[in-house]
């Protein structure tokens, strides 16, 4: 194995801020309709992020807030309309070579939500974390790939390694299989491994073990995670920073505790409210939200969140809010939460 | 059920209620004919559903409740079927009828709301087509009978009746799970049975759907077995609450009896095994493990492999239930509640 250390060292990140990944302004819309259509989706609108070293950041929202588009944009699957992603200071725009989008994709991996479509039924479980080695550290000898694959698999908790590598995967649970997504990513060394809902489609009881292991991982591995869930309970367990996004715009960021404590968005609100919590009384007055989503096709300026919104005044209604600063690293895109009044939505 | 003996205490803590259950299920078991043998999925269950009465039965992946709800509802294919015990349902016993006897039950007395509402629902036709052939083929003919009850009943899960000349796919994934629910109002029902209805959707879209699906039911009267592997999802809806471990009753009882205080190691994990938004923030473990393969259940206490107060004598003979404080529980832990009790 090469020094990782030294690997990291000849991409110094200039900023050198502490900061992994970065994003400015990402935005992605999609033409909906025929070619010619003028209607364009915008799933994801104008967001900055940030996701620093050894850290787990949970991008918390709803279906079609537009967090799984950030995802994918952040590993390249899709280019961006506007916007631009800096990955150790590096614009992302900037990669040319293959060899560079490689190298990106294998330092930036993702975990994907459903264990059962992605892992191939027909190979063994080897099959697809040798693969990996193969195509992304060419220099691994076949004996040390396989011993590296024995390696990751401890890693994550799939032991014995040797004999789980030889099953497949209609041998393993959902939660097994799960692992094996993070085995395959962490045989890459990965800085930052970009989890889109890994734990969603598994039970409750295995969740939690997938959840102690994405913290391993930042602990003893020291890769970042950028956790994408709409599970905000199983993101305060894991997560350092949650950043909730609503119509793919983020609607407040900041210290996971913080947010949680003091959230400054009617819906960061509306979202805590509606969390089961068998150990706390039903919470009933906002079940008039019935929850549709958003309209992001061709939105007009304004909050989008307005049409939901029990606090909505006019200026909601014409300018679109931006992230404010309203508590320690705690920002918020909220007219009324900025003007300083009490923002108590839902809850 | 008057055939039942009043000393039968197995399906039901709170005994002399029997009289006048909708659904009366008895030592319900089920087996896969598989190459190397039968897997008994669903081993012995009973339980009594009084009308109006809501009861979540959750679990594991792979303990048996989705086979037990498609027991009780008459839909297994092989190679599953019913190997023993019966299904009263309004003092009929449903095991063993015919598909066409059972035709005149289904939507008209039970109804069923599936998972997936995205496969429930066939993409090809509108909702007010599916609507009116459900009703048609119990009898409801008159056009304009149809649309009223169709209207109605999309009104009462808050979707605007325009939507009936939707197709699926122009609906929400939250619209489909509601007109899934609707259509299962149409005929009025005795009892609905639902199988994680709510498990693709956000949690406010979930908790809107819940907070729904209780209303209904106590506007109209009918009682719902609620399928999930969410227990918290339930606390607040459910009257009762079964536990399932390995094809078997782990325990079962009033839900907040359940919540307070969980009796069985594996009710325990459960409860300890999704983090709290509230409170501190502690490490969890989960359950260590995972449910055994029915193929060879484990000899004694399906659980004690992962048992974390597991004895000698769990992994030698099998519990059975034992009834404490109106909860029956499968745990030697508290085998001396029947002694007590008596």
């Amino acid at each position: 194995m090469s020094d990782p250390a030294a690997r990291t060292q000849d991409r110094a990140d200039p900023a050198g801020s502490g900061s992994m990944l970065r994003t400015e302004g990402l935005t992605k819309h999609f033409r909906i309709g025929s070619m010619f259509s003028r209607h364009m989706l915008h799933a994801v609108d104008g967001v900055s992020l940030e996701v620093g070293e050894r850290q787990i950041v949970a991008l918390a929202g709803e279906s079609g807030s537009g967090k799984s588009t950030v995802a994918r944009l952040l590993a390249k699957l899709y280019k961006p309309t506007g916007g631009e992603i800096y990955f150790q200071g590096h614009p992302l725009s900037a990669l040319r070579s293959r060899q560079d989008v490689l190298r990106y994709r294998g330092e930036v991996p993702m975990v994907f939500q459903d264990p059962f479509a992605s892992i191939n039924p027909v190979f063994r479980v080897s099959h697809g974390v040798l693969r990996c080695l193969k195509l992304h550290r060419g220099e691994l000898s076949a004996a040390e790939r396989h011993e590296e694959a024995e390696r990751v698999f401890e890693a994550v908790g799939l032991t014995p390694a040797a004999e789980v590598l030889q099953r497949f995967p209609h041998e393993l649970s959902g939660g097994q299989r799960q692992r094996v997504g993070f085995a395959q990513a962490l045989a890459l060394r990965p800085k930052l491994i970009l989890a889109d809902e890994p734990v969603s489609m598994l039970d409750v009881s295995i969740r939690i073990g997938l959840l102690n292991l994405m913290a391993q991982l930042r602990d003893e591995q020291g890769v970042s995670i950028l956790y994408i869930t709409h599970d905000i309970a199983s993101a305060r367990y894991v997560a350092d920073r949650l950043i909730i996004m609503y119509a793919g715009r983020v609607a407040e960021q900041g210290p996971t505790e913080e947010v949680l404590a003091h959230p400054k968005h009617p819906y960061t609100q509306l979202l805590l409210s509606a969390v089961p919590d068998p150990r706390a009384p039903l919470n009933v007055g906002a079940e008039t939200d019935r929850g549709e989503p958003p309209r992001v096709i061709d939105p007009a300026p304004g909050c989008r969140f307005r049409w939901r919104c029990p606090l909505a005044i006019d200026e909601c209604h014409q300018v679109t809010p931006e992230l404010t600063e309203l508590g320690p690293e705690h920002e918020a895109a909220c007219h009324v939460a900025r003007s300083g009044a009490e923002v108590r939505a839902f809850g | 059920m008057a055939s039942v003996p009043d000393s039968d205490v197995r399906g039901r803590p709170a005994a002399g209620e029997m009289n006048g259950a909708v659904l009366t299920v008895r030592d319900l078991s089920v087996e896969y004919a598989m190459e190397r043998g039968t897997v008994r999925a669903v081993d012995g269950v009973s339980f009594d559903l009084d009308p109006g009465e809501f009861i979540g039965i959750v679990g594991e992946s792979g303990c048996g409740k989705s086979t037990l709800l498609f027991a009780v509802a008459q839909l297994l294919v092989p190679p599953a079927s019913i190997t023993d015990g019966s299904v009263v349902f309004k003092g009929r016993n449903m095991v063993g009828l015919t598909d066409k006897q059972m035709a005149t039950i289904r939507w008209k007395d039970l109804s069923v709301v599936m998972q997936s509402a995205m496969n429930a629902l066939n993409p090809v036709k509108t909702i007010a087509a599916q609507f009116s052939d459900a009703m048609r083929a119990h009898g409801v003919t008159a056009k304009a009978q149809v649309a009223e009850r169709s209207q109605e009943v999309l009104r009462m899960v808050g979707i605007d009746p325009v939507h009936l000349k939707s197709y699926p796919h122009q609906l929400s994934g939250g619209m489909r799970q509601r007109s899934m629910i609707a259509m299962a109002m149409l005929l009025t029902p005795d009892l609905v049975i639902m199988d994680e209805p709510t498990s693709a959707l956000d949690v406010v879209a979930q908790r809107s759907l819940m907070v729904q699906i209780k209303e209904l039911q106590e506007q109209l009267g009918f009682a719902v077995i609620f399928v999930t592997h969410d227990m918290s999802l339930v606390s607040h809806f459910s009257d009762r609450l079964m536990v399932m471990y390995a094809g078997r009753v782990a325990e079962y009882g009033p839900t907040r009896q359940v919540f307070d205080h969980p009796l069985h190691p594996y009710s325990i994990g459960l409860m300890e095994a999704f983090p709290s938004i509230r409170g501190p923030r502690t490490h969890l473990t989960g359950i260590p493990g995972s449910p055994p393969n029915l193929a060879s259940p484990p000899p004694g206490c399906r659980f004690a492999p992962r048992c974390p107060k597991v004895m000698t004598r769990c992994r030698e003979e099998s519990p059975e239930l034992y009834p404490v404080d109106g909860t029956l529980v499968r745990c030697f832990l508290h085998a001396d509640g029947e002694a007590r009790d008596e």
